[in-house]
C-alpha cells in the first residue's frame, strides 16, 4: 500500500548537455516511485520531463551551456515539475506549443510540447526574452484502487 | 544506443538498442540516414523491440526515415514497438506516414 497523504520535493540543477536528458528522467521517475504510479503514469512524466529539458538544452541554450533547474513536488496524489532555464526565452509560446512546429532543424520534431501537453494533466509556460522559460507541469494521478 | 542492421534481397532491418532521446538520436539519425543512402532498400523496417525509452526524437529519426524511403520509391514499416514509444507514435499520429506491425521481420 503506498501511502498518498505524504507531500515531498526534490531540487535538482545542472547542466545543459544533453547527457543529462536521461539524468532528468532518473530523477523524475526515482521521485514518483514513492506514490506508486502505473507504469503509464511513470512513462508520461518521464518523457514529458524528457520534452522540457531537450527544450532548455536545444532552444533554452542554444550556442552555451547553461544551469538547468528542475523540481519535483508530491502533494497527496498530485505530481508538479517545474523545469527552468536562464537562456534566450521564446518569442511566441503560442506558436511554439503549436504541434509541428520547430525552430531545431530536421533533427527536431517539433512535437515536445504536444507531447507535454498530452501526458500531463496541465502545463503552463512562462518565458521572457532574453531572460528564460519556466515550464511547469501537473499530473494527477489516478486514485488508488480501493483497498479491498 | 546500439544499432544493429541487416540487409536481404533489398529489404533492411535497422534493430534499435536502448533509449532514444534527443542526446542519442543525433547520432541514431546520421547512422540510419547513412545506411538507407548507402544501401538504396526497397523496404525499410525500424525493429523497436529493445527500445524501452522515445521520446519526440523518435518522430524526427521516423520522419527522416519517411522522407529518405519516398526518395527512393520505398516503404518505412515500425516493428514490434514497445507501449511508451507507441504512446507517443500515437500522439504525433504517425501511423498517418509510417506502417506499424507486430511482428519482427526478419527473413
Amino acid at each position: 500500500m503506498s501511502n498518498r497523504n505524504l507531500t515531498n520535493s526534490v531540487y535538482a540543477e545542472f547542466p545543459s548537455c544533453s547527457e543529462n536528458e536521461a539524468l532528468s528522467r532518473a530523477i523524475a521517475a526515482a521521485f514518483l516511485v514513492q506514490a506508486d504510479p502505473t507504469m503509464e503514469e511513470l512513462s508520461d512524466i518521464k518523457t514529458a520531463v524528457s520534452e522540457a529539458v531537450t527544450n532548455c538544452i536545444v532552444h533554452g541554450y542554444p550556442d552555451t551551456i547553461g544551469m538547468i533547474k528542475m523540481s519535483c513536488r508530491l502533494e497527496n496524489n498530485v505530481i508538479s515539475i517545474q523545469i527552468t532555464d536562464q537562456g534566450v526565452g521564446i518569442e511566441d509560446v503560442e506558436q511554439a506549443r503549436t504541434p509541428l512546429f520547430t525552430t531545431g532543424g530536421e533533427e527536431r520534431s517539433g512535437m515536445g510540447f504536444t507531447i507535454m501537453e498530452r501526458f500531463m494533466s496541465d502545463l503552463k509556460v512562462d518565458s521572457e526574452t532574453g531572460r528564460g522559460t519556466t515550464v511547469t507541469m501537473t499530473r494527477i494521478l489516478k486514485s488508488e484502487d480501493a483497498d479491498l | 544506443m546500439y544499432i544493429r542492421s541487416y540487409l536481404q534481397n533489398n529489404r533492411m532491418t535497422v534493430a534499435l538498442t536502448g533509449e532514444i532521446d534527443h542526446h542519442e538520436a543525433q547520432r541514431a539519425m546520421k547512422i540510419i540516414a547513412d545506411k538507407i543512402d548507402a544501401y538504396a532498400p526497397q523496404r525499410c523496417t525500424l525493429d523497436f523491440r529493445d527500445v524501452a525509452f522515445m521520446d519526440s526524437s523518435g518522430i524526427a529519426i521516423v520522419i527522416m526515415c519517411v522522407r529518405r524511403m519516398r526518395e527512393l520509391g520505398g516503404k518505412l514499416i515500425l516493428c514490434n514497438v514497445q507501449p511508451q514509444p507507441m504512446r507517443v507514435f500515437d500522439a504525433a499520429g504517425i501511423q498517418q506516414i509510417a506502417e506499424i506491425q507486430g511482428g519482427a521481420q526478419y527473413e
